[in-house]
């Protein structure tokens, strides 16, 4: 028993000191800001079309959905308040964060993975360069940065998704009726749930992709392994992280 | 730091390292004095790189002490770490080059990065060109390390490792995988860096060929090519491991003498 908790409880704690050492490092220079630059167009522009497309049809989706339901009840002016608080509390959060994932933290794994193998890592240290600011650092801040920022864009065209379903394909409701709706459901509880979810995961999926990436061995085979562990890891850890901060929202 | 009356520029006494309760490493005790060339061979997975990972700090032992340059380094921090660092040179089986980085650039990492005396722009790229020039490789400048061979990637890394004349150069099998004609180039250029500079230099390999060129020739400026050296002059000696262990540490003549079957299987008989 003690042989088998023995490897999750030693990736646990390597995984916290990593973590301790990035968030210890965001104060520490060399600052890396061209780094942080780079990593900040790789995860933000580059990963703004499948955020747009995902974003705009889980709106799009929803109210088709809930078109039905709906139309049962007679509060067919009632589907854009249910597309405004899902997309922001949830919907828009976590959609983003596992395209992000996907996208991202497979990327960081394989290419701190790539370099481990190749001793890249090594010669890095062996350069007095620590790796953890050069390569770790850049990618948690570059992440923080945008993961937000690219939720917002997630839940405003999930809203258009939701608007063009449900006004112009189906005309439930007119369209400002949608939108008026929609505007007064969301409260400051939602704005700040919607923005504390994707500052929380993007910590994770970077630090989770850097992780798997630092830890790679076994050559070519390894950094496949490690990528795959990295979106694993980072997909569930989203879903987990959703559940427990929507559980502290509901408190408050 | 090291005083000139302690000739002594790497120590392990006692050194043991295990992982996951495997001992890799054992016992491991021995001294380079400056100017000494150290030739270290074994079976795979014998533990070679490992030593030289312990003399850069990039792992650290289980047991034992590692004195460098006269300071013990067993418990450096990171920090203190970078300073011994800035005083070797090492080449990484694969060279080690950063793949994001041109030539330049990654001749120049060491550079940039040195916190003692930084350099002007000018005088780095004067130090690249240089180095580069060094290894006949300063055509290569702009190029990826993606778009260059085998042989000319360990060329590059040598480039690196030499490009802040350090006084220990470590070297790990840095004719692994190379043809014979590149891996003399290789070597040549290696036995060049020490003649050169006169540094203390280790190398791991697995060919008893390059042990003996190190041995056996010199640099000769004048020429610019390898000429026979006078016996013992270039202060070589030749280390053998077994599963972490050494099983041999001796002068060349003794190395060739041996009659242990494993040690005999790295010599040139």
């Amino acid at each position: 028993m003690l042989d088998l908790l023995k490897r999750p409880v030693y990736t646990f704690q390597e995984f916290v000191l990593l973590s301790i050492r990035s968030v210890r490092g965001v104060f520490r220079k060399p600052a890396y800001w061209g780094d942080t630059l780079i990593q900040m167009d790789l995860i933000g522009v580059g990963s703004l079309p499948v955020v747009c497309l995902t974003g705009f049809f889980s709106g799009a989706v929803m109210a088709l959905q809930m078109s039905r339901a709906l139309q049962t009840y007679g509060a067919t002016s009632q589907v854009g308040k249910i597309v405004a608080i899902t997309m922001v509390r949830e919907m828009g959060p976590v959609l983003t964060a596992l395209m992000v994932a996907g996208r991202n933290s497979s990327g960081m794994a394989s290419e701190l993975g790539s370099m481990k193998v190749t001793e890249q890592i090594d010669a890095m240290r062996a350069l007095g360069t620590d790796p953890v600011l050069k390569l770790v650092k850049p990618r948690l801040l570059a992440t923080a940065v945008v993961l937000p920022l690219l939720t917002v864009i997630a839940d405003f065209l999930g809203l258009v998704g939701g608007w063009v379903v449900a006004c112009v394909m189906l005309q439930l409701a007119p369209g400002a009726q949608y939108w008026e709706t929609a505007w007064r459901a969301i409260e400051y509880n939602d704005i700040a749930q919607g923005l504390i979810k994707p500052f929380c995961f993007a910590v994770v999926l970077s630090l989770v992709g850097c992780y798997y990436g630092l830890q790679t061995t076994g050559g070519t085979q390894g950094v496949g392994r490690s990528t795959t562990q990295a979106v694993v890891v980072a997909s569930v850890w989203v879903v987990v992280l959703t559940f427990i901060i929507g559980r502290i929202f509901t408190k408050l | 730091m090291d005083s000139p009356a302690n000739p002594m520029v790497m120590v392990f006494d006692g050194v043991c390292l295990s992982f996951g309760g495997e001992c890799v490493l054992d016992g491991i005790s021995f001294s380079v004095e400056r100017g000494e060339t150290l030739v270290i061979q074994g079976a795979a997975a014998s533990g070679k790189t490992l030593i030289l990972k312990l003399a850069l700090g990039l792992i650290r032992p289980t047991r034992g002490r590692i004195f460098l340059f006269g300071e013990d380094a067993t418990e450096y921090r990171d920090e203190q770490w970078n300073d011994v660092r800035a005083r070797i040179g090492m080449l990484f089986q694969e060279g080690g080059l950063f793949d994001s980085l041109t030539v330049e650039e990654n001749v120049a990492y060491p550079l940039l990065n040195q916190k003692r005396a930084p350099l002007t722009e000018l005088e780095i790229r004067r130090r690249v060109q240089e180095s580069l020039d060094f290894v006949e490789l300063g055509h290569t400048l702009d190029k990826f390390p993606s778009e260059l061979s085998g042989g000319m990637r360990r060329r590059v890394g040598i480039a690196r490792a030499i490009v802040t004349q350090p006084e220990l150069l470590l070297y790990d099998s840095p004719t692994a995988g190379l043809d014979p004609i590149t891996a003399t180039t290789i070597m040549a250029l290696i036995v060049k860096g020490r003649d050169a500079s006169h540094a203390t230099t280790i190398m791991v390999t697995h060919r008893h060929q390059d042990g003996e060129l190190l041995d056996r020739y010199r640099w000769d400026p004048s020429t610019s090519a390898l000429v026979p050296a006078e016996p013992g002059s270039t202060r070589t000696r030749y280390m053998v491991l077994r599963e972490g262990r050494i099983v041999f540490l001796g002068s060349p003549a003794e190395f060739d003498a041996c009659q242990d079957s494993y040690v005999a299987k790295f010599a040139s008989r």
